[in-house]
């Protein structure tokens, strides 16, 4: 008697692993043919990895060898490939024309690399990644030596750019997010992969958006969208991947983003079961190999009569590249109800995502032993509340009574290393507490150096001493930036300079933050520390600024905007005047205001118009007014001696030569400026944050003054009888600020925390540390002088002032 | 990647743009006759839709700087979840969800449950 005959489609990791199920349930059940599109047996595909870097070869990843077809009685068609289904004769189709009956038909299709439309994708060189065919072409290219271009930077992109690596070549990866892998890992994390990627030669440009492949017959090269274009021999397209579903598609099966199955497996046709990357199950789409094998028992029990159920699957995930030790696993997003536990030390990066005392979510880079253990919590979805304050540390402090985490640290060895930058281990730091009678962090970080120096250790220093003296330990007052960090904004700068570091996950990852990504207090406030000390190597984060510094303009109460012109010193003309007046009417500007500030606000403008008035406002010589930054706002001005019968002397053209050196400046908080002619004082300088107040004798220099929330009268710095001297100082000192101010805290506030003297001391006693000051900031202008709106009325950020779509309700009821 | 509000809502889908379009970290405004529409990416990479008014004073919420899936309000800094429409902390108010489906790279809004013209108009 013929036995019922079973096709399967496909031979990938998900064919392979349900034949072994079904053999194993009922070796006679079916008659099997197995047709695959590769002209070839089984292998492990997640090993193609290390074929390509030579760690392996590709007898060494075969699952199943043709001995094991005619072993088990499968038979096996390589390289012919199915291109018909037909449901009501229940018969496939192959490339060749042959047609073959089923009873039952699986299909495992797995998916397609995508790739991106891109002039030149179809040119010699360009390669995706996806069977040995791949892993060939490749070899073949890295034999030739040069430079490859992998275009993205996740799983795939990487393994292959760490693989090509390996084999010689230069590598090149282009991301288009700012971090690598931002699907499986946060910022901090991806930025230690990026270092770990970089450290072994790869060069990698993130927030890179290609444009075009180059090359008449073969790849030239790359050229991004930014204009620069990299010269290589190969580009591999590793961007994703989509379910390979035309064949069920046109069978009339039903599909959505993939072949859609119940939790039996089937299709919408009982007969024809799914699996792999081909399917689409309770509305997600997997792209890894463990929920393959879950459901593939599932298929095998189905085609024997015994119905399973899959129930969807919670994923972890690792990168094969030796050397580089990640994890991710699970619902890692943070969301108002779930709570998160951030670890980092060193190279090392933990962070573990609860909802209600539920393990949800993890992420490990640098030390992933403790993984699996983490993704079986997730999966049981245990009750972790007695373990939550050691959860972190693993299972070696998990197990027994709960340990708070004072006890942990009291149970650590003493040669167990505290502080990794100064090598203090915790013996060191316990007998200088007892010999010494310390009880304050600083106490011991003066003795012993522990956590003197980029203080990530600091907690764990503090519970130290907690556990050695108990409620003798002074905690330390110096009041964190926010919730995110233990560290004060000043720690915090310090530790910029002192490691160098140029970015903000950089900041959050080395500087231990507690969260993942920040929030809307510390990151506004690292962007400044770090535009600050890097101009010109910087890239600006224009998400972690407040709105009105993105888009250069005041938010109103009602969502639209006010737009101030600069105007010199208060100074004006018929021009520009005109100009304004015109843009009010063009654009239906429905208010125009003289402000405090010596200038003119156009008051209620929609933010689609923003660009244009701006065109306008450029065109008549006008630039922004900075109205909205922590930077440079407006030098107020009198007439001065050109004019006043009391003028000393030309106090308009000095303040007009004040703003022309400083606009564009970004400082603490924002700054103003005022110069008198004299002490009547009619420009209110003696209650600006720097004032000039013109004499006789030449230039009183006043600063620390407000009229704000707080009315101040300044203090007077000091006389000087130039100009030049009178510029220099200003300059000086507002570099100071810039360097020594804490993220929103005025001049007035902070001359008052640092003290008088010492600003005395820096600016007006040493004409050299004057000089350097003043060069400072001289320097950093060349980066920051450039008109906000002009290069947004030529294009930049464009995305800010138009909407993404406009949809009618009638579209939208369709 | 699969997005975890599309089981609680079915569409009708809207296409209104690519997830390349919105910044990290950042939103963009759609505009319907229902009123406007605000469209998150988190850092996560993450795509969340909220009615474009803060339940404070209808603060553009679009405008906002965007942490974690919250985002914080530009006029007086009310935090507002990206997943629930919530005021979070103190406050206490919601601003309406809306679904988002997000597909090879494809964003589509479920508009059907946008207030109508004259609430817009309020
Ligand atoms: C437009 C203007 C009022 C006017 O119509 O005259 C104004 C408008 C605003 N001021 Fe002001 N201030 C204006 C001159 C002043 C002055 C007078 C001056 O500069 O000589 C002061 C007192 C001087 C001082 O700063 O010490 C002033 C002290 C403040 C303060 C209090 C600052 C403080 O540290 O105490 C705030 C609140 C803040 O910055 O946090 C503020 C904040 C604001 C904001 C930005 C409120 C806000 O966050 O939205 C207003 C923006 C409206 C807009 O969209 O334009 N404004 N504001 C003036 C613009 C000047 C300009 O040309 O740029
Ligand atoms: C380089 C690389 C590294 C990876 N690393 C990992 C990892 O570390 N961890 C992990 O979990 N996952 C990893 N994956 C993903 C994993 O390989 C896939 O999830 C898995 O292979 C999917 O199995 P599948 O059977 O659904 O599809 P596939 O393995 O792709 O098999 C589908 C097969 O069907 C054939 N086929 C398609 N259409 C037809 C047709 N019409 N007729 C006949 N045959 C057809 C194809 O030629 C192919 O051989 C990696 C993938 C790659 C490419
Ligand atoms: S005084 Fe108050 S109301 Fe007037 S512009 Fe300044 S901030 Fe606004
Ligand atoms: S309107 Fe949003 S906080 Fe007030």
């Amino acid at each position: 008697m013929d036995k019922t005959s079973l096709i399967v489609v496909g031979n990938g990791m998900a064919a392979g692993r349900v034949l072994e199920h079904l053999l194993e349930a009922d070796r006679d059940a079916y008659a099997v043919t197995v047709f695959n599109a590769e002209p070839r047996v089984n292998y492990n595909r997640i090993m193609l990895s290390p074929v390509l870097s030579g760690e392996k070869t590709y007898e060494d990843i075969l699952i199943h060898d043709d001995a094991w077809y005619a072993a088990n009685g499968v038979t096996l068609v390589k390289g012919e490939a199915i291109v018909g289904i037909d449901r009501e004769t229940k018969t496939v189709r192959t490339a060749g024309g042959a047609v073959h009956g089923y009873d039952k038909l699986l299909i495992a299709t797995g998916s397609n690399p995508l790739i991106i439309p891109l002039p030149g994708k179809d040119l010699p060189g360009v390669v995706t990644y996806r069977d040995l065919d791949d892993v060939e072409k490749m070899m073949a290219a890295a034999s030739q030596g040069g430079r490859a271009v992998v275009i993205g930077g996740g799983l795939l992109g990487l393994e292959a750019a760490a693989g090509l690596r390996a084999q010689g070549m230069e590598v090149t990866v282009l991301h288009l997010m700012p971090t690598l892998m931002e699907r499986q890992l946060d910022p901090a994390a991806g930025y230690l992969l990026q270092k770990a990627i970089e450290d072994r030669g790869i060069e990698v440009l993130c927030k890179a958006n290609t444009h075009a492949i180059l090359g008449d017959t073969t790849v030239t090269g790359v050229k991004l969208d930014d204009g620069r274009e990299i010269a290589c021999s190969l580009v591999v397209m590793a961007v994703g991947i989509r379910p390979n579903m035309a064949l069920a598609k046109d069978a009339g099966l039903a599909v959505n983003r993939g072949v859609l199955v119940d939790d039996g497996m089937r299709t919408s046709d009982p007969d024809i079961f799914a699996v792999g990357e081909c399917v689409e199950h309770r509305g997600v789409c997997y792209g890894l190999v463990a929920p393959l094998y879950e459901s593939a028992k599932v298929v095998a029990a189905g085609l024997t009569g015994s119905e399973g159920a899959y129930t969807g699957s919670v994923t972890a995930t690792k990168l094969k590249v030796t050397g580089i030790d990640l994890f991710s696993a699970g619902d890692f997003a943070d969301a108002k109800d779930r709570q998160e536990i951030v670890y980092r030390a060193p190279g090392v990066y933990k962070r573990l995502v609860l909802r209600d005392n539920v393990l949800i979510g993890a992420v490990l880079y640098g030390e992933t032993a403790d993984g699996s253990w983490f993704f079986d919590l997730i999966k049981s979805g245990s009750d972790i509340s007695a373990m939550r304050d050691t959860l972190i540390f693993g299972p070696a402090f998990a197990g027994g009574e709960p340990l708070d985490p004072t006890a942990a640290v009291a149970a650590l060895p003493d040669d167990a290393q505290i502080c990794g930058c100064n090598g203090v281990c915790k013996g060191t730091i316990v007998s200088a507490i007892g010999a010494k009678g310390l009880s304050s962090l600083d106490d011991v970080r003066a003795v012993t150096k522990a956590s003197a120096s980029c203080g990530s250790c600091t907690p764990l220093v503090e519970k130290l001493i907690v556990a050695t003296i108990g409620d003798k330990y002074q905690a330390a007052a110096v009041e964190p930036i926010c919730k995110c960090t233990d560290l004060g904004h000043d720690e915090v700068r310090r530790m910029i300079v002192a490691k160098g570091l140029r970015s903000i996950p950089a900041v959050m990852q080395e500087l231990s933050w507690k969260t993942s990504c920040g929030c809307a207090k510390c990151r506004p406030a690292l962007n400044y520390y770090l535009v600050c000390e890097w101009p010109g190597e910087y890239e600006d984060d224009s998400q972690s600024r407040f709105i009105n510094e993105r888009v250069h303009a005041n938010i109103q109460k009602d969502g639209t905007y006010s737009v101030v012109p600069r105007m010199w010193g208060g100074v004006t003309s018929p021009a520009e005047l005109r100009a304004i007046a015109d843009v009010a009417e063009k654009f239906n500007i429905p208010s125009v205001k003289v402000t405090g500030g010596q200038r003119i606000d156009l008051l209620g403008v929609r933010k689609e118009d923003l660009p244009a008035v701006w065109a306008d406002l450029g065109k008549a010589g006008m630039i922004s007014g900075a109205a909205y930054a922590k930077g440079l706002r407006t030098v107020k001005t009198c007439v001065g001696s050109e004019w006043c019968r009391f003028g000393t002397q030309d106090s308009t053209g000095l303040g007009i030569k004040i703003e022309k050196a400083m606009w564009g400046s970004w400082t603490p908080a924002k700054v103003k400026l005022g110069v008198s002619g004299c002490p009547r004082n009619c420009a209110e300088a003696t209650c600006k944050d720097i004032g000039v107040v013109c004499v006789e004798a030449g230039y009183e220099i006043h600063f620390a003054g407000a009229a704000g929330l707080h009315v101040r009268q300044t203090e007077v710095l000091t006389l000087v009888p130039t100009e030049e001297e009178a510029m220099e100082i200003i300059l000086a000192l507002t570099q100071l600020y810039r360097e020594q101010g804490r993220y929103l805290e005025r001049i007035y506030k902070w001359a008052k925390r640092v003290g008088t003297p010492s600003i005395k001391a820096a600016i007006v006693d040493d004409p050299e540390r004057r000089r350097v000051y003043a060069d400072r900031f001289r320097f950093s202008q060349q980066f920051s002088q450039v008109d906000p709106w002009a290069e947004r009325v030529k294009g930049l950020e464009a995305h800010e002032f138009a909407p993404m779509a406009e949809v009618g309700f009638k579209e939208a009821a369709e | 990647m699969n997005q975890m509000l599309q089981t609680r809502f079915d569409g009708p889908w809207v296409k209104v743009g690519r997830v390349d379009d919105i910044p990290l970290q950042g939103s963009r405004v759609v505009k319907t006759h229902g009123g406007e529409v605000a469209v998150f990416k988190a850092a996560d990479g993450r795509v969340f839709a909220l009615r474009n008014r803060c339940p404070h004073k209808g603060g553009p919420l679009s405008e906002g700087i965007v942490h974690g899936h919250a985002v914080t309000c530009p006029l007086h800094n009310w935090v507002i979840s990206l997943e629930t429409g919530e005021a979070q902390g103190a406050d206490s108010g919601c601003t309406k969800v809306i679904g988002v489906l997000v597909e090879d790279g494809v964003v589509h809004l479920d508009l059907s449950r946008l207030p109508r013209l004259m609430e817009a108009a309020e």
